[in-house]
């Protein structure tokens, strides 16, 4: 129901859709992301208004490489779905979804930090988990789990 | 969020003509719990702006996580709410029973919902407790922590650790109930919880100090708390009565009879209501569950999820190897990915996890439900004085370890 | 802890009193200082609480500033991040100081062996007593400030003058 209609409103930027362990899922292009989430937002019979959670994924050797997933709950509803983009490694950019709902600010930047996904237009994309000053994205698959880069005490 | 105010747009000019002041607030601060920062751009007491920041307590569950089993990440679990780390427990387990497709025993539904809302009973206290030490009435603190005591000794014969539990398998939990337990569970709970709240009640509930201190402190819209994406006491709070236990009803909670408690202002004043409410619920729903507890097996009859029994494996050699094949293999769990959320005690919690076949997750990542009430820290202390910024910390029940993660 | 008054060697003994006296005095008034980071701090908190009840030992005021404290409980899971900020408490307490690592994260970073952990605090400030556990029982605690008394009354050297550990 949910998937019919963003079918029906954007049919050429969803790529493809499932409803795999009772979970809706769109798959869609990145080009016009913030059109989308603006419409699961507004539009009357959708009312997407939480934005739960967001995070990338990192697919190591498949093409495009990074997932950006996003999480949402329409409170009036009671419905969920998810919304993810692929990204391709040499060119890790997604428009910003902070103007649709102010409390993904922290996500985004959770994602940027962990996988260095490019969030265009984002306030103010810093490190948030990590501190400044540490050289690349942990989470991804090719950082090594126990690669440390000591700010204090004895080089490992 | 944290773009910086201008000060001259809604004609807040500073005091005495002076430049606003930035300090600094922690990680090392006794209300911050140890872990969090905040920078604050103050004129005089009232704060213009304020920026916090985390990650203090980063210990990379994820990291960890991929590259576990299944069953490793339970006690990887347990240090993200370290407070109430049986719920996490719970949700954990029923994310990844979720994408085997397991239909868990009904004698275990029932203990999760026991242990959850036992867990959400602590939580709330010790939320309450620290949050009133902050603000300098630190009975509370003591008269809360008896009950808690109690409650971890049940914890402790349930599963052998106060704290960190473990509790939940795929496809069940560690072991049974002990014998009695749950009679001794619901003694705690007629006998010592009720009589504690009592008491905290009547020395805050209509305490002049109390109310005059935290009403209106870090009040937040329904609107604007929805849009920030907050969750659990704190959403309710502002009047929304949003609770996955009703909305999205798990495990067996569609069959017991309780209420949501709301607020109307969104304050800390709120907030704390709220909790002492959900807390008397959660009694109920303990009671009940107890009252109608199933028996049969805790474990679901599947040897592909469930491990063999140990005195098989003492003696016979198929149940070794596959004891030895779980163990170093982990279960096997299909591919695919799901999104499961559990009402916690702050908030949704939720697993992403995605596998892709193998014995351990490709990737999980926590929705905890601090993470957007800190973003909303800001939203809920601008403008207002900067020791109410202690209170309303404290009332938002901010757990690092979930946080960071 | 009578002064006495024989000639014989008086200077020697009186000082050798003295000094135990106020190992005495210091041993029943340690203020600790909790660097809780973690699900440590929640046992931290037991300990503090009304069951098992520190102040039995003397070491109940719990003083969140650096300059008032004795002890330095280190309880919880540092990671790279909040390092340099526990080197800079130690460093300002003042002397003597005592440090105690509760559990397995503070002592050997614990079951996180990854890129954010710092592998056990001893590798940027000395540790005095180690508490085993995840997380320690309260009576794990007790149990260390106990030991630190102890290290007190006897007058064993403390781990700072035996650091950096080669
Ligand atoms: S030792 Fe265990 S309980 Fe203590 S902080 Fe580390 S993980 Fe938590």
């Amino acid at each position: 129901m949910v998937l019919d209609r963003l079918r029906a409103r954007f049919p050429a930027d969803v790529v493809s859709v499932h409803s795999d362990f009772g979970d809706d899922t769109a798959l869609v292009r990145r080009e016009r992301i913030v059109e989308i989430l603006a419409f699961l937002r507004d539009d009357p019979e959708l009312l997407f208004d939480f934005a739960m959670d967001l995070t990338g994924v990192d697919y190591l050797g498949e093409e495009p490489r990074f997932e950006v997933v996003y999480h949402l709950f329409s409170l009036e509803k009671k419905r969920r779905v998810r919304i993810k983009v692929r990204l391709h490694e040499g060119d890790p950019v997604i428009d910003t979804a902070v103007p649709v709902w102010p409390g993904i600010d922290w996500y985004e930047r959770e994602a940027w930090d962990m996988y260095g996904i490019v969030f265009r237009g984002h306030p103010n994309l810093k490190r948030i988990l990590m501190f400044e000053g540490f050289e690349g994205h942990p989470l991804r698959k090719d950082y090594p789990k126990a690669k440390r880069q000591p700010t204090i005490g004895p080089e490992e | 969020m944290a773009e910086p105010v201008d000060i001259t747009a809604k004609g807040e000019t500073p005091d005495l003509q002076a430049e606003p002041m930035l300090i600094n607030i922690g990680p090392s601060h006794p209300a911050t719990h140890a872990t969090l920062r905040f920078h604050a751009k103050l004129d005089g007491e009232t704060i213009l702006d304020l920026v916090p920041e985390f990650g203090y307590l980063h210990r990379g569950f994820e990291k960890e996580s991929e590259a576990s089993t299944w069953t490793q990440v339970v006690p990887y679990t347990d240090r993200l709410n370290y407070v109430s780390p049986l719920m996490n427990n719970v949700g954990y387990a029923m994310a990844v029973e979720k994408l085997c497709g397991i239909e868990i025993t009904e004698r275990c539904k029932y203990v999760r919902v026991i242990v959850s809302e036992l867990s959400r009973i602590i939580d709330h206290m010790v939320c309450i407790g620290t949050n009133m030490v902050d603000l300098g009435a630190l009975t509370n603190f003591w008269y809360f922590w008896k009950p808690r005591e109690e409650v971890y000794k049940l914890i402790e014969e349930l599963c052998g650790q106060r704290l960190t539990t473990a509790y939940t398998r795929i496809g069940g939990a560690m072991a049974d109930l002990p014998e009695g337990w749950t009679d001794r569970v619901l003694a705690v709970c007629r006998g010592v919880i009720p009589g504690c709240i009592a008491d905290v009640n009547a020395l805050l509930t209509k305490n002049r100090i109390f109310i005059e201190r935290t009403m209106g402190a870090g009040p937040i819209t329904a609107k604007d708390a929805i849009a920030l994406g907050f969750t659990g006491p704190c959403l309710r709070a502002a009047g929304v009565p949003l609770d996955l236990r009703k909305d999205e009803p798990y495990l067996v909670y569609d069959r017991f009879d309780f209420d949501v408690p709301v607020g109307e202002a969104g304050d800390t004043c709120d907030r704390y209501m709220v909790r002492m409410e959900e807390m008397r619920q959660s009694l109920r729903i303990i009671e009940q569950a107890i009252a109608k507890l199933p028996g049969g097996p805790i474990n679901i009859d599947d040897p592909r999820f469930i491990l063999p029994e140990k005195a098989l494996v003492y003696e016979n050699i198929e149940a070794l190897m596959n004891h030895f094949k779980f163990i170093m293999e982990g279960v096997k769990v299909p591919a695919g990915e799901v999104y499961s959320a559990t009402e916690a005690a702050n908030g949704e919690l939720g697993f992403y996890i995605v596998s892709r076949g193998g014995g351990g997750p490709y990737k999980i990542k926590v929705r905890p439900p601090c993470f957007p009430l800190f973003q909303g820290i800001p939203h809920l202390v601008k403008g207002q004085m900067i020791a109410d910024l202690i209170a309303v910390l404290g009332s938002v029940n901010i757990i690092a370890g979930e946080l960071d993660r | 802890m009578a002064v006495r008054h024989e000639k014989d060697g008086a200077s020697g003994y009186a000082l050798t009193t003295l000094e135990s006296m106020i190992a005495w005095g210091r041993k029943y008034s340690l203020y600790p200082f909790t660097f809780a980071t973690a699900c440590c701090g929640i046992e931290v908190m037991g300990a503090f609480g009304t069951h098992y009840d520190m102040s039995r030992f003397g070491a109940e005021v719990v003083r969140f500033s650096p300059r008032q404290a004795d002890v330095l409980l280190v309880a919880g899971t540092i990671n790279y991040k909040m390092a340099p900020v526990l080197k800079r408490i130690y460093d300002q307490m003042l002397e003597p100081r005592w440090v105690i690592s509760m559990g397995a994260c503070a002592c050997s970073g614990g079951f996180y062996n990854n890129y954010t952990v710092l592998q056990g605090i001893d590798k940027i400030i000395p540790v005095d007593v180690y508490i085993p556990g995840c997380p320690p029982n309260p009576e794990g605690i007790i149990d260390a400030v106990v030991r630190i008394q102890k290290i007190i009354e006897t007058g064993a050297p403390r781990a700072a003058e035996r650091w950096p550990i080669k």
